[in-house]
């Protein structure tokens, strides 16, 4: 099915306006980018970890969602869906239902890198036929912008902050697009805002619609802990692509495909330099830690190409 | 016709889920648990439920699941111990407070640490604020029993709370006791169909459930949560009193045995209570007016039913097989004596922390918790009401 950008943005939107998330932040662009994905007869039950995205969307008594939603607790969405979608199979198979239901899960980086790993790992391994959706904006954000394993190296976060000893975060960021499609799932995919978003709709649809468990990973950065211009989000996504720092690529039945190889491979700095949260390292004296990334996205970069060929 | 059989305790929850035949079970192994998620695996397997069978990695996730599935509208159970149940306790909170009358099986053992898997009541007394509904068994049969009323009385519209079938590792879970069992038919038919009024998967309408609750509306569901613990009294009395009918076994909130003329009296929780009736009969045949208060149900808190029950001793002794570590009491007897506050002519009371880790408890030991009872009446002096017993070197 060719992906048609009119089309797909005239579709009736499953995540309401009038939710309370920041002006600048991907994560609602990420969910209706992944909703929008689903055909229009199919019901979905979406469930979400506590974060950003779980207080924003459904304060009692409003919920932006026009699906059925779950939120149980921050670590374990993959884990309640995972109950969810049981129940499906099993009231479907004695007849207590009859609709198609979809599943799809959505966490931050937090609740899906971090404290919510195991229940990820459990749901995929499972066999679940759902989609855990992880909108990574590489920290705690809800909580004031601490660190966590999606953190990159040398961001600048509250409890890795960039002192005078310590130049932020010391350790690199988790991978963990490479970790879920190590447990050989139906659909792995690593996607972000770019262009006419066909990227992101077309994993979304294949997500949903490959049966058996699916994993997509979704950048959405967040204005207050990147430090951008609102209005700058998608220039930074873009330039996430272009620099390779954060690579479009699906693994489909163990096949990696890399989805987009940019003209030009740009320099890091192109990425790092329109965000606060990578400032000192732009500071004289501190090139090292430009260089080192730079290597570091090179390392990555040369090691997917591998896969993917 | 009733099914004479001879089984575990952990058999008997196991084979009454199989007669439910529940939507989902989501489950992990932990001793003494494990059996029963075991041997439900079999009917699975053999296909002889309708059951989805979750084998989750965590009971964190186990009790995740059962929220996600009772909430799209599945009857779902589980079964834990221990650490296993410490392990949900943040989605017990949830469980409670989204309504779902989610099953769960709890095979109580002590908690860690030290490390020990032999029974006592810390793991679901340290769950007794979470909203649940407890059911404390004595021995095998009441296990069974207890376990056919869960559903109706969780599922009630006037509850919907989740309900805690609690038996005691190894004592009743493990050994194998006469057993009178309902024919399958009859137990479907007295628990009925899960038929949630909201639910995710609802043909007619989504449903938003988990919300960021905030100033202008916590109290407010909490409070609602309080109520449907208070109304959840009656639904249990009726619902007891509705399986007697089918089962030929009557249960209240609590049960009395030999209170009518009891002077001192004990008030103790599950398995132990077989012991210490023992050992009452034997006291009684001495002409000692020995009685006992058996707590049943928890959660609610049996309050008034205790209050009156011992209202005629003169001393009594509360059995706490779990410490609060308030340098004070055990759960049980700071409730007992919540209960008997500002009541005329209450008691003296004395509270013994006994039988933790599975430490043994022998009809002896009843009989010394007499002795001690006893020797406050003669003296009048109520002395140290924070004992432990069954101590080496006390």
């Amino acid at each position: 099915m060719a992906y048609n950008f009119k089309e797909a943005m005239e579709k009736p939107d499953r995540l309401a306006s009038g939710h309370r998330l920041c002006a600048g932040c991907g994560a609602p662009i990420a969910i209706r980018g992944v909703l929008r994905a689903l055909e229009p007869g199919d019901k979905a039950v979406i469930a979400n970890a506590t974060g950003c995205v779980e207080v924003s969307t459904f304060t009692y008594p409003y919920t932006a969602f026009m699906d059925s939603y779950i939120h149980s607790a921050f670590e374990c969405a993959a884990a309640t869906l995972s109950g969810v979608e049981a129940a499906y199979r099993s009231m479907k198979r004695q007849g207590k239902i009859a609709d198609n239901y979809k599943f799809i899960a959505f966490g931050g980086d937090g609740g899906t890198y971090d404290i919510g790993f195991q229940s990820l790992s459990g749901a995929m391994e499972r066999g679940h036929d759902l989609v855990y959706v992880c909108y990574d904006n590489e920290a705690y954000m809800n909580t004031g912008i601490q660190r966590a394993s999606s953190t990159p190296k040398f961001a600048d976060v509250t409890t890795a902050p960039a002192g005078k000893v310590i130049p932020g975060k010391q350790q690199r960021k988790k991978n963990l697009t490479e970790i879920i499609a190590a447990h050989n799932v139906a659909y792995v995919g690593q996607s972000t805002f770019i262009g006419n978003f066909s990227d992101l709709y077309e994993k979304s649809h294949k997500a949903i619609y490959t049966e058996g468990p699916a994993f997509l990973n979704i950048m959405a950065p967040c204005p207050r802990g990147w430090r951008y211009a609102t209005e700058d989000m998608m220039k930074i996504t873009k330039l996430a692509v272009d620099t390779c720092v954060w690579p479009l690529y699906e693994v489909e039945d163990g096949k990696w495909k890399l989805n987009y190889r940019p003209k030009k491979k740009l320099p890091v700095e192109e990425f790092l330099r329109l965000q606060g949260r990578f400032a000192h390292m732009f500071k004289p004296g501190n090139e090292w830690m430009i260089e080192e990334t730079q290597a570091e996205v090179d390392r990555n970069w040369e090691r997917l190409l591998a896969k993917c060929e | 016709m009733a099914i004479h059989e001879r089984l575990s305790g952990n058999e008997a929850i196991a084979l009454c889920l199989k007669q439910i035949n529940p939507d989902v079970m989501c489950a992990f192994p932990i001793t003494p648990s494990t059996e029963i998620p075991q041997y439900f695996s079999n009917y699975v397997s053999d296909g002889l439920v309708d059951t989805e069978f979750v084998a989750v990695e965590s009971e964190h996730s186990a009790m995740s699941g059962c929220i996600g599935a009772e909430a799209a509208g599945a009857r779902c159970v589980t079964a834990t111990s221990s650490c296993g149940l410490a392990l949900m306790w943040e989605m017990l909170y949830v469980a409670a407070s989204m309504r779902l009358p989610i099953t769960l099986a709890c095979v109580n053992r002590a908690l860690s640490g030290p490390i020990n898997i032999n029974n006592d009541h810390s793991d679901s007394m340290g769950a007794r604020d979470s909203g649940w509904i407890q059911i404390y068994a004595e021995n095998n049969q009441e296990a069974y029993d207890h376990m056919c009323c869960a559903m109706r009385i969780g599922e009630n519209p006037e509850v919907m709370l989740p309900v805690m079938i609690c038996q005691d590792g190894f004592i009743t879970s493990h050994a194998i006791e006469n057993i009178e069992l309902l024919e399958d038919d009859v137990v479907k038919k007295y628990v009925g169909e899960y038929k949630p009024e909201q639910y995710l998967l609802k043909h007619e309408n989504p449903v938003a459930a988990g919300p960021y609750d905030i100033q202008p509306y916590y109290m407010e569901h909490k409070y609602q949560q309080a109520v449907a613990m208070k109304q959840s009294y009656d639904v249990i009395r009726k619902v007891f009193k509705e399986f007697g009918e089918i089962s030929g076994r009557s249960y209240d909130l609590i049960e009395e045995y030999r209170m009518e003329d009891a002077e001192t009296a004990i008030v103790i929780i599950g398995s132990s209570a077989g012991t210490a009736k023992a050992a009452i009969d034997e006291m009684r045949s001495e002409g000692r007016k020995a009685g006992l208060v058996k707590i049943r149900v928890f959660r609610p808190f049996p309050a008034e039913d205790i209050a009156k029950a011992l209202s005629g001793c003169k001393a009594v002794a509360v059995m706490d097989k779990a410490d609060s570590f308030n340098a004070q009491t055990g759960p049980v007897y700071a409730e007992t004596c919540a209960a008997l506050f500002g009541k005329e002519n209450a008691p003296k009371m004395i509270n013994y922390i006994y039988g933790l880790g599975g430490r043994d408890v022998s009809t002896g030991t009843i009989k010394e918790v007499f002795a001690a009872l006893d020797e406050i009446v003669t003296t009048g002096v109520t002395g140290e009401t924070y004992r432990h017993i069954g101590v080496r070197g006390l």
